[in-house]
C-alpha cells in the first residue's frame, strides 16, 4: 500500500489545457493506475485532451461527475493561487502543485487555507509524486516508457526537493536492485506545502516501506526539521540522505538551482545540515551510487529481509 | 532583491514610519549643501547593499557642513565587502535612548511570516538570540486574515516592553508587517528603531528584500524608486558574461538556457537542472575540477538556445572543454540538447570531438541523441556511469590536454 496516491485515486488535471498539462495528462494516462477523470481551463468546456473531459469550473466538474480525491494544478504562476483557493474550497483534499516562480506569499496564503480545510499540498515547483507499478500523479519520470526504465516497485521510499533528481536517484536505486514504495517530489521552494518531515508519518506506517532515502540541498530549515522528526520518534526506517550545492556554504547570498536554495545565515548551509543529520544518526553521503550501498548495509544490519 | 537604505526608506516614508530629514547626495557639494539645509549635526552614511558599513568606516558623523562635504569624499572610495558606493545619505543626527529592534520573514518551518522584535536594537540580533532570549521575541501571523495591530503589541509586549513605549511602538511595528505582505518581500527590518530622548521613536536604518519572483508584480513602485530591471541585487553585481547569458536566455521563452554564474575555473559547464546542476557543480570540484561557470538548463529549451550557451561558455577566454551533463532527463529532450550544443562548438571554431570532454545525459530521446554524438565523434556516457563519474572523466581529459 503506497502512500498519498493509488489506482484507486481519482484525479484531475487544473489548466489541462496548456502545453505542458496536455503532455502530463498522456504520461499519466500512459502509465496507468489512478483515473484522470477530468479537467478545468476557464473558457473551454465541452472540448477534451485525450478523452478527458474539460469543464470551467472545478465546481462544474463535481457536479457532472462527483468528488476527485485529488487535483494537479499546471497553470501560469499568476492563476496558481486561485486555481489551488479553487481547489481547496471543492474539498479537494490533496493538491500537486507543479507550477514554480510563484511569491512565497502566495504560496504561505495556499498552505494556510489547505490547513484551514484538512487538505494537502505538495509543492509548487515539484514534479508530483509516483508510487512505482501502481500510479503516477505529475511529471515525476516524464513518458511511460521513460518512467518504466528509472522506477520500480520496491522498499525505498524517497523525497526530493529537486523533481529532477528524484528519477536520477530512483534510477539508481532501481539498476542497483531496489525498488521504490513511493517517490515525493516535494518542490524547490522556500516554502513547500509538505515537508520531508510532514510526510516521514505516512512512510513510517507503510508496511511497504522499508527505508527512507532523501535529496537535500543549501537553504532554509527543512532538513533540521526532519533530523528533530528522526530522533524524536526513534524511526524504524534506515534513512540515508543525499547533500548537493556543497560549493555554496563559500557564496552567502547567491541564488543557486532552486528559489529556496540560497545560504542567508549559517543554519542555511550544506555543512550545518549535514552536522544536523549526521546527529540524528542519518547516514549523509556525497555521490548518488552511496545510497543503494548503505541502504542496503543498514537493511543488513537490521536483519531486514528484502 | 536587496533596497538600498534610502530607497527602503523612501518606501517607508510613503506608509508614513518616523523618519529623519535626509537627502542623497552624489558629490561633496551637495552633501554640503544637504547638511546646511537639514541643519545641525548629521551622519554621512555610503550606501551599498551588504552589512558592515560601520565597521569599515563607511559610516561618519559631521556638526557642520564643511565636515559633512570632507566626509563625503571620505567614505565615497571606501570598499565594502568587494561592493563600491552607490550614492551617500545625509541624515539629521538623533539624540537616541534607547534602540529597538524589528524584523519580518518568512518562517519556511511554521510556513508563516514572523515577527522578530527584540528592545536591545542596534547590535548583531543572532548575538541577542543566544544570550539574552528574553529580549527576543518571535511572533507569526497569519498571510491570509487581515493582519491587525494586535500582532505588533504581543511581540513587543513579549519582551517586557509596556506603557507609552508600548503605544507608541505598536503602530511603527505594525506598519512594518503590512509594508511586509503588500510588497511580497522576503525581509522587511527596522534596526535600530530608536526611542529619542524626548519619547518619540525613529526609524535609523532599514533592510528591505523583494521576492524576484514578485518584481513584476510590483514594477511601478520599483520603477519610481528608480531601481532598474536588470539589476539583480544579489551578494554581488552581475559580470558582463552572466549578463549576456541572461540576454541570450531571454531571446527564446522555451525552456531554460543561459542562467549563468562565472567562476574563474577552466573547464566550462553546460548542466542542468536545478538539483543536477548543484549536484554536479560539487562533484567536478570533488574530482579537483575548477569551473569556469555555473549554469542551469532546463524545460527542453531549443537547439538554437542551447547552442547560444555553448557558444558563450566557448568564447570565455581559458575554456577549451565544455562538460555536457545531467540527471536522468524525462522532459528535456536529449537529441535536441546533443544538436544544440554541437551547433555552439561548430560556431565557436572548434571541434565537437575535442571541445566537449564529456557527454552525460541519459533519458528521453537518448538513442537519437547518441547516434548524433557518435556521428561527431563525441565522447558520451548513459546512465550506468554516474554523475560523480562523468565529471570525473571530464576533469581527467582536461587534464590530458
Amino acid at each position: 500500500m503506497p502512500i498519498l496516491i493509488s489506482r484507486d485515486t481519482t484525479c484531475i488535471v487544473q489548466g489541462i489545457t496548456g502545453r505542458e498539462a496536455v503532455n502530463l495528462t498522456r504520461e499519466n494516462l500512459n502509465y496507468g493506475g489512478l483515473k484522470i477523470t477530468g479537467g478545468v481551463t476557464p473558457g473551454r468546456f465541452g472540448r477534451d485532451v485525450y478523452g478527458v473531459p474539460v469543464y470551467d469550473c472545478v465546481r462544474d466538474l463535481i457536479r457532472a461527475q462527483g468528488q476527485p480525491d485529488a487535483s494537479i494544478v499546471s497553470v501560469p504562476p499568476r492563476f496558481t493561487r486561485d486555481a489551488v483557493f479553487e481547489a481547496l474550497e471543492n474539498g479537494i483534499r490533496l493538491v500537486v502543485v507543479v507550477t514554480e516562480n510563484i511569491p512565497r506569499r502566495q504560496v504561505a496564503q495556499m498552505v494556510e487555507l489547505a490547513g484551514l480545510r484538512g487538505a494537502r499540498i505538495i509543492g509548487p515547483n515539484c514534479l508530483g509524486v509516483i508510487s512505482p507499478g501502481e500510479a503516477k500523479l505529475g511529471g515525476l519520470g516524464g513518458p511511460a516508457e521513460n518512467t518504466r526504465q528509472a522506477y520500480m516497485p520496491g522498499p525505498v521510499g524517497l523525497m526530493s526537493r529537486s523533481g529532477g533528481m528524484t528519477t536520477e536517484i530512483a534510477s539508481t536505486l532501481t539498476a542497483s536492485g531496489l525498488g521504490q514504495s513511493t517517490c515525493v517530489s516535494i518542490g524547490g521552494d522556500a516554502i513547500v506545502g509538505t515537508t520531508y518531515a510532514e510526510l516521514m508519518p505516512l512512510f513510517e506506517a507503510d508496511p511497504a516501506t522499508k527505508a527512507i532515502a532523501i535529496y537535500t540541498e543549501p537553504g532554509g530549515r527543512m532538513e533540521a526539521e526532519f533530523s528533530e522528526w528522526v530522533r524524536a520518534n526513534n524511526t524504524r526506517l534506515p534513512v540515508v540522505a543525499f547533500m548537493a550545492g556543497r560549493f555554496m556554504d563559500e557564496m552567502k547570498g547567491m541564488r543557486f538551482g532552486h528559489a529556496g536554495t540560497i545560504v542567508e545565515g549559517k543554519e542555511d548551509s550544506s555543512a550545518e545540515k549535514i552536522a544536523r543529520m549526521e546527529d540524528a544518526g542519518i547516514s549523509v553521503v556525497e555521490r548518488i551510487e552511496e545510497i543503494p550501498v548503505l541502504l542496503r548495509r543498514q537493511l543488513a544490519e537490521q536483519g531486514v529481509a528484502l | 532583491m536587496r533596497f538600498y537604505e534610502y530607497e527602503a526608506k523612501a518606501l517607508f516614508a510613503r506608509h508614513d514610519l518616523p523618519l529623519g530629514a535626509r537627502r542623497v547626495v552624489n558629490s561633496a557639494d551637495e552633501a554640503r549643501a544637504a547638511a546646511a539645509e537639514i541643519g545641525g549635526p548629521v551622519v554621512v552614511k555610503s550606501q551599498v547593499l551588504s552589512g558592515g558599513r560601520m565597521k569599515a568606516g563607511a559610516v561618519r558623523f559631521a556638526d557642520t557642513p564643511d565636515e559633512a562635504a570632507a566626509h563625503y569624499q571620505a567614505v565615497l572610495p571606501i570598499i565594502v565587502n568587494g561592493e563600491r558606493a552607490r550614492a551617500v545619505l545625509i541624515e539629521a543626527q538623533s539624540r537616541v535612548a534607547q534602540e529597538y529592534f524589528a524584523s519580518v520573514t518568512w518562517d519556511g518551518r511554521a510556513k508563516r511570516p514572523v515577527l522578530l522584535f527584540s528592545d536591545m536594537g542596534g547590535i548583531d540580533i543572532e548575538e541577542v538570540a543566544a544570550s539574552h532570549p528574553e529580549h527576543l521575541s518571535r511572533t507569526h501571523f497569519s498571510s491570509l486574515l487581515p493582519v491587525t495591530e494586535r500582532v505588533a503589541k504581543e511581540g513587543i509586549a513579549a519582551v517586557g516592553v509596556s506603557g507609552a513605549a508600548l503605544n507608541r511602538l505598536t503602530p511603527i511595528v505594525h506598519r512594518l508587517l503590512l509594508i511586509f505582505l503588500r510588497y511580497d518581500l522576503t525581509l522587511a527590518e527596522i534596526n535600530p528603531l530608536a526611542r529619542l530622548e524626548d519619547g518619540r521613536f525613529i526609524v535609523l536604518d532599514g533592510h528591505l528584500d523583494m521576492e524576484a519572483e514578485a518584481r513584476s508584480e510590483h514594477a511601478a513602485l520599483l520603477d519610481e524608486l528608480g531601481i532598474d530591471s536588470s539589476e539583480t541585487r544579489l551578494a554581488r553585481p552581475p559580470t558582463a558574461f552572466e549578463i549576456e547569458g541572461a540576454r541570450r536566455n531571454a531571446i527564446d521563452h522555451r525552456g531554460v538556457a543561459g542562467n549563468v554564474v562565472e567562476f574563474d575555473g577552466d573547464l566550462g559547464l553546460v548542466i542542468g537542472a536545478g538539483g543536477g546542476s548543484l549536484t554536479l557543480f560539487d562533484a567536478i570540484r570533488r574530482q579537483g575540477g575548477r569551473p569556469a561557470n555555473y549554469c542551469e538548463i532546463g524545460g527542453n529549451p531549443s537547439v538554437a538556445k542551447t547552442a547560444n550557451l555553448t557558444e558563450l561558455i566557448l568564447s570565455k577566454p581559458g575554456v577549451e572543454k565544455i562538460a555536457v551533463m545531467m540527471n536522468v532527463v524525462s522532459n528535456t529532450r536529449v537529441d535536441i540538447v546533443a544538436r544544440g550544443v554541437i551547433k555552439g562548438c561548430l560556431r565557436a571554431g572548434v571541434n565537437p570531438s575535442e571541445a566537449i570532454a564529456v557527454f552525460r545525459i541519459p533519458g528521453s530521446w537518448e538513442g537519437e541523441g547518441f547516434k548524433i554524438l557518435e556521428h561527431y565523434g563525441v565522447a558520451y556516457c548513459d546512465r550506468s556511469v554516474s554523475m560523480f563519474d562523468a565529471a570525473g572523466r571530464a576533469v581527467a581529459k582536461l587534464g590530458a590536454g
